[in-house]
């Protein structure tokens, strides 16, 4: 048995390791080490507790755990670096659910009637609250899940006066939180139960709102809310260790959202109450000069002269899962003596570093593999640069058109290279719906195809 | 269609207007190729090297005008090659359309239809066949090596056994083409080299060859919307002699390469410059052709002066590369003219329109303009008013979010128990932890980060362990049992794809 002063070491050693681990990240070297900090942490948290005064149903415990273990297991090994986002949407919405769950359960425990005045008062507020932030949170990923594998329509969906219905939602579960926290005895619950439909139902429509580009930014909220939810069950429960770790993945998601918009040039409020439509400034400017195509054998061609050659990947990489022939090119590329990079656009892809990931996953070493502002400055000495289902990260109307939506978001310079050559399936606009002045560009040349395809001809070309 | 290539008739002439590899270019455009007999000679091309790429060799020149209907060229045509070329016959080859009036009458009377390869307008399409660019690029080199070999010393500094060396330094006038090439050339040589221009927006380009951008304290701008320098104003002009002069006292090597289209060189080192120069100094005067920048400059001559500077009025052409590039250069034009198959003269085209300087008995000069560099906006100066009004704005905004802090954390004191006061400090705290640790997380880990942190906030399963009881049937139980079960799939699941993701970083 362990008593509740070693439990409460043993909780803060895991915060610290928990902290350690999200320290590794900064680096590549030390992340391996990272994520063994997180597990010890975790591991010992979940001992101290289960050896703890206060737990019983030890086997109950150890059957849930292996059912989920088989699970998560399966789920991981499974999953395909191309659809992680969709994986990293579902685990949030677990988290949510558990927070509900805790929630209730907080709520029904004979504990919690126990307490009186003020206490009593604060703890409903806090049980209101963590069910509140986890549904929303579990409806949100659902939702975000749902989009990202494309089962629900990843266009914003947004009718006028979302805003108003959802700002009554949420002063009815206020008036609804308040009438909850006065019921005596476990007499609140149907409050309770109401609270948290809403507040799903507000997750859903806040997150059908924002269309299919800004995701990477409602990934890294929910990663937010999830956190946010877990503090909320830690002070429902008096668990410091439960606080420690949800305040640090909610600023740990908040940070990425902040930076997701930072990249997007929108404001954080902007992207959660409704995507583009508030209209453009001025009349969109006319699209000079003609759209040229090219062939594969030019691109070969080309590319045999280039000497410098950067590839810039986006989200039509990762649909046609062609990283792979994409490190061959540059493993055919470098044989000839070429300096090959990548630029990556902070929201290239519908996750923060969705696309490192995938070209870690192909094997790219990742030293070539450069950030906006690292290639920016080279692109005028760049020979040859090859866009790989990106769009909105390379529209050069976001510097040069006001009237653009996408006016003032930073994106990669490509067109201040020498070639340009843009592979895509058609002259469709981006997810920002916008078009791209860059096809137009004499310096520019399209070429249709499916990008694992058009990769692998070219990479036939290279080696004939 | 048949393409004629013709032996250069004026004698200093050493490049021809094909090459063997262009030849098999010519060829696989469509079209018949025959050159004269030794039209290669010059450039160490042979007529076997010519037959062996698919030409035909023809006796004379005459035999080749009658049999081609388009006609590559280097130099201008005599009025001997004119009286050759028969109507609707196509040339491509230099023209000086600007200085050579008479010509163009002569051509347009035969109505010849010439495209003046230096009439290529300078726009980002057209620099695949831009033989100024290609031709400078080779005169750039060749001042750099030319001037060296005269030149008595090391270009590079170098210490050694026997003493220390110090470096050339070279001064290069006019960041053109020729202007880069040169820097580049001098630069990976080993000499310190500094730069002058009156255009103020190849400060950059100057600076990426690697020399030193030269400027005047005054301003003025000397881009014009063509790509060419304009003429400058008195007081610059001042300005930018008193600083040659100072230059010419300390650098060892001028290269000078400023032309103005249509004009006379502009004179740029005067006689008391040249005075200033060292013994043993070198000018290389690339606009020697168009009258020269230096006043002694001669054309086609290397001059040594009293005070011991060569100034040096011609370069080896370097035939083979220089007929090379041209020859490309000529290759991707007939390729958008429509090669042999679709050949066409386009004269809405805005490459040829602009070249085609006599059309069906017609001249067209001079074109209308076609501006290269796109005006930018020139941005308002009032950053720096911003900064000051955002320090004071930023300090006063910070004082108003502390105070409200301060106040909020004040009247939770009040109400809230002791307990929670404990847990809302360790709260607070770790936001703060959290907010510095994760703004260091490399952004190429994003991805990791979040399946990390998504699996670490499985932490709930703490609040799902404690809740659980012996008895199955209790529905917080139940509840409880649903919490650790999801939650533990976050954990499980998320420290493994992390782990997994994180195996496959390498550099």
């Amino acid at each position: 048995m362990i008593t509740a002063q070693i439990q409460t070491a043993a909780y803060l050693f895991a915060a610290i390791l928990f902290i350690l681990s999200l320290g590794g990240l900064s680096s590549q070297e030390s992340a391996k080490r990272g994520v063994f900090y997180g597990i010890i942490g975790m591991a010992i948290a979940i001992i101290s507790t289960v050896f703890g005064g206060d737990v019983h149903g030890q086997v109950y415990i150890i059957v849930a755990i292996a059912i989920a273990s088989l699970i998560g297991i399966t789920v991981a090994r499974k999953v395909e670096m191309t659809s992680m986002p969709q994986l990293v949407a579902i685990l949030h919405s677990f988290v949510g659910l558990a927070a509900v769950l805790v929630g209730f359960g907080s709520y029904l425990d004979p504990k919690t009637q126990s307490l009186i005045g003020s206490e009593h008062t604060i703890h409903l507020i806090e049980v209101v609250l963590g069910v509140f932030i986890g549904a929303v949170t579990f409806t949100g990923s659902i939702i975000a899940w749902g989009k990202l594998e494309g089962k629900i329509t990843a266009k914003a969906l947004a009718y006028k006066g979302r805003h108003l219905v959802n700002i009554i939602l949420l002063l009815i579960s206020i008036y609804l939180g308040v009438l909850f926290a006065a019921a005596p005895g476990t007499e609140g619950l149907i409050y309770l139960l109401v609270i948290a439909g809403i507040s799903a139902f507000i997750g859903v429509m806040l997150v059908m709102a924002i269309g299919g580009a800004d995701m990477p930014v409602v990934i890294s909220m929910l990663n937010s809310y999830s956190g946010w939810a877990a503090a909320a069950a830690g002070f429902m429960l008096g668990n410091n260790l439960l606080i420690i770790t949800g305040a640090l993945v909610g600023s740990s998601g908040a940070i990425l959202s902040i930076i997701m918009c930072e990249a997007m040039n929108r404001s954080f409020l902007s992207v959660i109450f409704g995507g583009f439509g508030n209209g453009p400034k001025g009349e969109a400017t006319a699209m000079v000069g003609e759209v040229t195509s090219t062939s594969h054998q030019e691109v070969a061609d080309l590319l045999k002269d280039a000497n410098n050659v950067v590839i810039v990947p986006g989200y039509g990489m990762a649909v046609a899962k062609a990283q792979y022939p994409v490190h061959d090119l540059v493993e055919i590329l470098q044989k000839q003596g070429k300096v090959v990079r990548f630029g990556i656009h902070p929201v290239a892809g519908r996750l923060p570093g969705h696309m490192n990931v995938l070209l870690a996953e192909a094997n790219v070493p990742y030293d070539i593999v450069m950030e906006m502002d690292e290639i920016n400055t080279d692109m005028t000495k760049t020979d040859v640069v090859m866009v790989i289902g990106a769009n909105d990260i390379v529209n050069p109307g976001a510097e040069e058109d006001k009237s653009s939506p996408i006016y003032g978001m930073p994106v990669i310079q490509v067109w201040n290279a020498k070639k340009v050559i843009v592979m895509k399936r058609s002259m469709a606009v981006g997810y920002a719906g916008v078009e791209n002045p860059l096809f137009y560009k004499e310096n520019a040349d399209m070429l249709y195809g499916d990008a694992k395809e058009s990769v692998d001809k070219i990479n036939t070309l290279l080696k004939s | 269609m048949k393409v004629g290539i013709p032996v250069e008739v004026v004698q200093e002439e050493q490049r021809v207007a094909a090459t063997p590899k262009t030849v098999q270019r010519l060829i696989k455009q469509g079209f018949e190729v025959f050159i004269q007999k030794g039209a290669g000679s010059k450039a160490n091309f042979t007529d076997e090297d010519f037959t062996n790429s698919g030409a035909s060799i023809l006796a004379t020149a005459n035999e080749v005008y009658q049999n081609s209907d388009i006609v590559l060229k280097v130099l201008a045509p005599t009025e001997s090659e004119i009286d050759m070329m028969h109507e609707g016959l196509v040339t491509l080859s230099y023209l000086w359309p600007a200085q050579n009036p008479e010509l163009l009458k002569k051509l347009s009377s035969k109505k010849v239809n010439a495209i003046a390869m230096d009439s290529i307008p300078r726009i980002s399409r057209a620099q695949k066949m831009d033989v100024l660019s290609s031709m400078a690029n080779i005169a750039g080199y060749r001042a750099v090596i030319e001037s060296a070999n005269y030149f008595g010393r090391f270009l590079n500094g170098q210490i050694t056994a026997a003493g220390k060396v110090d470096p050339a330094k070279v001064l290069v006038i006019g960041a053109g083409v020729a202007g880069l090439a040169a820097i580049g050339t001098a630069n990976s040589l080993g000499a310190i080299v500094r730069a002058f221009d009156t255009r103020k927006e190849v400060a950059e380009q100057i600076q990426s060859m690697g020399a030193k951008f030269l400027t005047v304290e005054i301003e003025e701008d000397g881009a014009t919307a063509s790509g060419y320098s304009k003429v400058m104003s008195q007081a610059f002009i001042d300005a930018e002699m008193a600083l040659f002069k100072e230059q010419a006292a300390e650098v060892d090597i001028i290269i000078t390469t400023a032309q103005i289209p249509g004009r006379e060189a502009p004179k740029l080192i005067l006689a008391d410059h040249v005075a200033a120069m060292k013994p043993g100094s070198i000018i290389v005067d690339l606009a020697a052709s168009s009258g020269g920048n230096c006043v002694f400059t001669k054309n086609n001559e290397i001059i040594t002066t009293e005070n011991g500077v060569i100034i040096i009025g011609k370069l080896n052409q370097l035939p083979s590369q220089a007929s090379q590039l041209y020859g490309n250069n000529l290759c991707h034009l007939l390729d958008d003219m429509g090669k042999a198959e679709n050949f066409k003269i386009d004269m809405n085209d805005d490459v040829v329109k602009r070249a085609m300087v006599t059309f069906d008995g017609e001249i067209h000069w001079p074109p209308e303009p076609l501006p290269v560099s796109p005006k930018k906006e020139v941005a308002a100066v009032v950053i720096e008013d911003k900064k000051e009004k955002t320090a004071k704005s930023i300090a006063l905004s910070m004082a108003i979010k502390l105070g409200v802090i301060g106040a909020f954390l004040f009247l939770i004191g009040q109400v809230a128990p002791a307990e929670f006061m404990g847990h809302f400090t360790v709260f607070v705290l770790a936001i703060f932890v959290g907010w510095q640790v994760i703004w260091n997380v490399s952004h190429s880990l994003h991805t990791p980060l979040m399946a990390v942190t998504n699996a670490i906030s499985g932490i709930i399963i703490i609040g799902g362990l404690l809740q659980v009881t012996d008895n199955i049937s209790d529905p917080i139980t139940i509840i409880a049992f649903i919490a650790v079960l999801v939650a533990s799939i976050n954990i499980v699941g998320g420290f493994l794809v992390t782990h997994r993701m994180l195996k496959m970083f390498r550099k």
